[in-house]
Formats: C-alpha cells, sequence, structure tokens
C-alpha cells in the first residue's frame, strides 16, 4: 500500500512578512518495494516534503495516507509511523548521542518498546547489513570516520525495520569511494529487505545508475516524476531548474548529434561503452 | 516549537528607527527604562505610552509580532498582579474568603503591570529594529570609556556578538536534531517529568558537541584572519552620528523631562490632596 500523498501544501511562517510556500499542491504515491531517486535544487522543498513523508512536519492543507489512513488523524500511532517509514537526516552528528555505537543504535527500538535483548539483536543486525562488524560496537561513535558515522546513523534507524526509508543526501561530503560504498549499501539493503528507498539527493550522477523511479522537485513541486530514461530526456528543463542530466547522458547525446547513431538511454560507463561499440560495430 | 516568542528578535524592514544610530537606540532603552521607574502617576503611564506608541508607528513592525513576544511573560506579569492584588495592605475594596482586595492593592498591581509591559516592550523594540552587530558596535562605543579601567570592552563585545550569532545557528541546531531523534521514536512529549529530563539527553549531547566544533572552527578561522584582540583594530563601518539622531537625542531628553516633572508635578497633587 505505502504511502498516499493528497494534494499536500505547506507554508513557513505563514502568519509573517517572512511566509513561504515551501510545497504547492503535491499529488503522488509512494509504493512498497520501490527505489526512488528524489532530485532537486537547493531550496526546491525535497527537505520539506521528507519530512511530511513520516510525520515530523504536518501539511498546512491536504493529507498523507499510510496504508489507507490518515497519518495525522486523531488517535493515528504517530510513533509507529516514525518506525515504519524511517528518516535518516543529512548530519549522523544530529543523531549520535550514546557513548558507543551499539547502545546508539539500540535507542530506536529501545523506544519502540523492545526490551534490552530484542533491541540488541535488532541492533546488531542493523549493524551487520551497514557493514560495521562488531568490533565497532563498543566503541564511541565520535571516533568513527565519516563514513562510519553516516552506517552507523542509517543503521540507528534501521533497526527500528521501516517499510519505507528515506535517505537524506546520504553521501553528502563522503569522498567518491565512500559515496559508492553507502549508494552499493542502500541497493542491497533495498534487495533484501524488500523496501521501498526514498534516496534524497541534488547529484543526478548518484541516483541515476540506482533508482529505478526519478522524482525531481522544483520550488515545492513534482516537476518530473518517472524511470530514470523518462526523466532524462527532458535535459532543457532539468537545465533550467538548475539540474543536470548526468554526464555520460551528454556524451551519448553529443555523439548523436555528431551523426553517430547510438541510443542516449544508457546510464551507465559500461552501457554506454557497449552501445558505442555495437554501434561503431554496426558501420 | 512552531510559536516561538518574538523577544530577541531582529525584524527585518526599513524605517526611520531602524536606521537610527543603535548607540542612541542603547542609551534610548535605558533611559526608557529609568523613565518607567521615576514615573509614579497614570499621567506618567500615559506619557510613556504614547511615547512608545510613537516609537512602534515609526518602526514599521506590526503591533501583532510585538504583542507575541509578550506572550512569554504573562506568566510573570501574572503572578506580580496576583501577588500584588492580595498582599498589599490598605484600604479594603472587596473582601471575600480569607483574601481582600485593597485600593492600594489594586492601584499598585495595575502600575506593576503596565511597568512590566512597557518595559518589555520597550526593550524589544531595540532588538526588533537593531542587528545584533549593530547593538555590539553600540555597546563597544558607549561602554569604550571604560577602558580606562581595563575592562576589556572589544573582547566583551566580540563575545557577545559571537554568541548573539549563534543564537539563531543553535536554535536550528536543535529543532534539526530533535527532528532526528523524534524520527527515530524518541518522546519529548512525555507527562513524566524524570522521563522528560531524560529525553533530553539525546538532544543535549549532539548540541553540546556540534558547538563546541563551531567555536573551534570559529576559533580557527579567527586566527587564520589574524584576530588579535581589538588593539588597533579598526571598523569597516564606524558609527558616525547624522542630523537625526541628534534630533532623537533631544527628544529623548525632552521626554525624560517630562517624565521628571510629571513625577514632581503628581507627588505635589498626592500632598495637596492628602492635606
Amino acid at each position: 500500500m505505502g504511502l498516499s500523498i493528497e494534494d499536500i501544501t505547506y507554508v513557513y511562517d505563514s502568519d509573517t512578512a517572512m511566509a513561504v510556500n515551501a510545497l504547492n499542491h503535491i499529488t503522488t504515491t509512494i509504493p512498497d518495494d520501490q527505489f526512488i531517486g528524489l532530485i532537486g535544487h537547493t531550496g526546491s522543498g525535497k527537505s520539506t516534503f521528507v519530512q511530511m513523508l513520516n510525520g515530523l512536519l504536518a501539511p498546512t492543507t491536504g493529507r498523507i495516507l499510510y496504508n489507507g489512513e490518515d497519518i495525522h488523524g486523531d488517535g493515528y500511532d504517530r510513533k509507529q509511523l516514525h518506525a515504519n517509514v524511517g528518516l535518516v537526516f543529512q548530519y549522523p552528528e544530529h543523531q549520535l548521542f550514546e557513548q558507543d555505537v551499539i547502545t546508539d543504535v539500540m535507542f530506536g527500538p529501545k523506544n519502540l518498546g523492545k526490551n534490552e535483548e530484542e533491541a540488541r539483536q535488532a541492533a546488531e543486525e542493523a549493524l551487520s547489513r551497514v557493514g560495521l562488524s562488531s568490533e565497532y560496537y563498543k566503541s564511541s561513535p565520535f571516533d568513527l570516520s565519516g563514513g562510519q558515522k553516516r552506517r552507523a546513523a542509517i543503521a540507528g534507524v534501521l533497526a527500528m525495520h521501516p517499510k519505507i526509508l528515506i535517505l537524506d543526501e546520504p553521501t553528502a561530503g563522503l569522498d567518491p569511494r565512500g559515496r559508492d560504498e553507502i549508494l552499493n549499501l542502500i541497493r542491497k539493503m533495498k534487495e533484501e529487505m524488500k523496501m521501498t528507498i526514498v534516496l534524497v539527493s541534488h547529484s543526478m550522477d548518484d541516483v541515476a545508475n540506482y533508482v529505478e523511479r526519478i522524482m525531481v522537485m522544483n520550488s515545492g513541486q513534482i516537476a518530473l516524476d518517472g524511470t530514470p530514461n523518462e526523466v532524462f530526456a527532458h535535459v532543457e528543463e532539468l537545465e533550467s531548474m538548475g539540474l543536470a542530466a548526468p554526464q555520460i547522458t551528454y556524451i551519448m547525446r553529443h555523439l548523436k548529434d555528431l551523426g553517430m547513431d547510438v541510443d542516449t538511454t544508457p546510464l551507465t560507463i559500461e552501457e554506454a561503452a557497449k552501445e558505442i561499440l555495437s554501434a561503431l560495430k554496426g558501420h | 516549537m512552531a510559536q516561538r516568542s518574538t523577544i530577541g528578535q531582529y525584524y527585518q524592514t526599513d524605517s526611520r528607527i531602524h536606521r537610527m544610530d543603535p548607540r542612541v537606540k542603547l542609551i534610548g532603552t535605558f533611559v526608557f527604562i529609568i523613565s518607567l521607574f521615576v514615573v509614579n502617576n497614570y499621567i506618567g503611564y500615559v506619557l510613556s505610552g504614547v511615547f512608545l506608541a510613537i516609537l512602534i508607528a515609526n518602526s514599521r513592525v506590526p503591533f501583532r509580532y510585538i504583542v507575541r513576544g509578550l506572550k512569554a511573560i504573562v506568566f510573570l506579569m501574572l503572578i506580580t498582579v496576583i501577588c500584588n492584588l492580595f498582599l498589599t495592605k490598605g484600604t479594603p475594596l472587596v473582601s471575600f474568603w480569607k483574601l481582600t482586595i485593597t485600593y492600594e492593592g489594586l492601584d499598585f498591581a495595575c502600575k506593576m503591570a503596565i511597568r512590566l509591559m512597557f518595559l518589555i516592550i520597550g526593550s524589544s523594540m531595540m532588538t526588533l529594529t537593531t542587528t545584533p552587530n549593530q547593538l555590539t558596535d553600540a555597546m563597544e562605543s558607549v561602554f569604550g570609556p571604560l577602558k580606562v579601567f581595563h575592562v576589556p570592552v572589544h573582547e566583551i563585545s566580540m563575545m557577545m556578538s559571537i554568541a548573539l550569532r549563534f543564537i539563531p545557528i543553535l536554535t536550528e541546531e536543535t529543532d534539526k536534531i530533535e527532528k532526528a531523534q523524534i524520527a527515530r521514536g524518541a518522546d519529548f512529549e512525555s507527562r513524566n517529568l524524570m522521563k522528560r529530563i531524560r529525553s533530553m539527553v539525546p538532544l543535549l549531547v549532539p548540541l553540546f558537541i556540534s558547538a563546541f566544533r563551531r567555536a573551534n572552527d570559529l576559533a580557527m578561522a579567527m586566527e587564520a584572519r589574524c584576530y588579535h584582540g581589538g588593539e588597533g583594530r579598526t571598523k569597516m563601518k564606524p558609527l558616525k552620528y547624522r542630523k537625526e539622531d541628534v534630533a532623537s537625542y533631544i527628544i529623548l531628553a525632552a521626554y525624560f523631562v517630562l517624565c521628571i516633572l510629571i513625577r514632581i508635578l503628581g507627588s505635589r497633587v498626592d500632598l495637596v490632596r492628602f492635606l
């Protein structure tokens, strides 16, 4: 069933001169078991949007349904929603606080009423999924490297067994290797756990190779929504929003303009190489 | 948390009061606060009220916005008013059960409420119309003479401006941390007091760590730009009085003299009535 978003708007500081329309009549659905990339320029409303999805912010108008129930309805268990729709914020520094990694990851499950033993089990499972081995359990979360901190933060949310996991810029500030590691990890999690993942990013190259659906946000609205190939067909529109298609798309388009008979849809370098080779052989 | 108190915030707009030299506003605020304690009868409060009203009208800050700042002190005001109302001895006005409201109590409570309200509005007029940087510049200049007594005026004002600058940053950070922890099922709204205090740990630890990190970064950045204290340091925008500022000082002085006159005359009137 997943989440269905019905015509939501959100206005910051509505009663002052500084009122900002952060979200503007958004309607969409986020089904189970889908890998979604949410792309947008800084200030496009994507952070506000994801905070709506797990109930941290309430829409000014419109409603959000999770499995058919209004998440801001009377008596709705918001805490359970936070568990079902997990949200990992951009900076792991904002959530790590315990003395060691394992206790920190246990914080979420414990808040859901799990006992010590169950929480530890959930934490160990989550940590092994993000690739932090038992040698890190007892180290302070503040001594970890940037990439490891991010893994610990993801584990902290993963331990609550979310059905939908939203990651806000999980690769920001990481070097290319750390970035690829995190992204591969997320893909593996998606495949093994059959959950929906919403990957928030402002980089097309980050998400193009991984996701099955891309939502592009621009000034509080969903401007484009479709498979990566559908979205990247609108290069000019993307550029007018301050975004860009993946670099490989530009190369393929350029080759085509130069008269080479290639398809412009490849998203990875390997696919592109294959396409170019077959085009060359065709001649 | 959506409706934060507006006390101490800056309201961005362009007005006569906003353009005024911050030193005038700083001294003006001191004078206004003192005047509230000089004045002790209702004629005086009417004068202060009119003065304040003119100020607000000229500042272009919406009145609604200013009043919202008062919310924070409603509780304090209620306590003061109730205490004064019931605990002042004098001529009884109404009395029920064991409580008596006296004429003097009512009089005193009213005055106290007006005084507190004007005090808060008056001082928030300064912060609403002056950026923190202007304010600390003004402080450095006004308290400058204290350097003779080896008071580290520059350092104090630098510390203040840094502290003020960090308030919005840390507020925003608190908000983010709070959200990150709520997303992990943290409960900040428990009715149980002990639970509520304990729930602050996941909020405070990341906040402190981030504050220390920021302080470190800032110190490094300042050092990298050869900051070495106030000695021989010049300003990019030195404060200069303009005609309007001089006029403001004159108005301020006139207001203060009027307050003193009203007090002297007022007590004489009271004296006459008493005799």
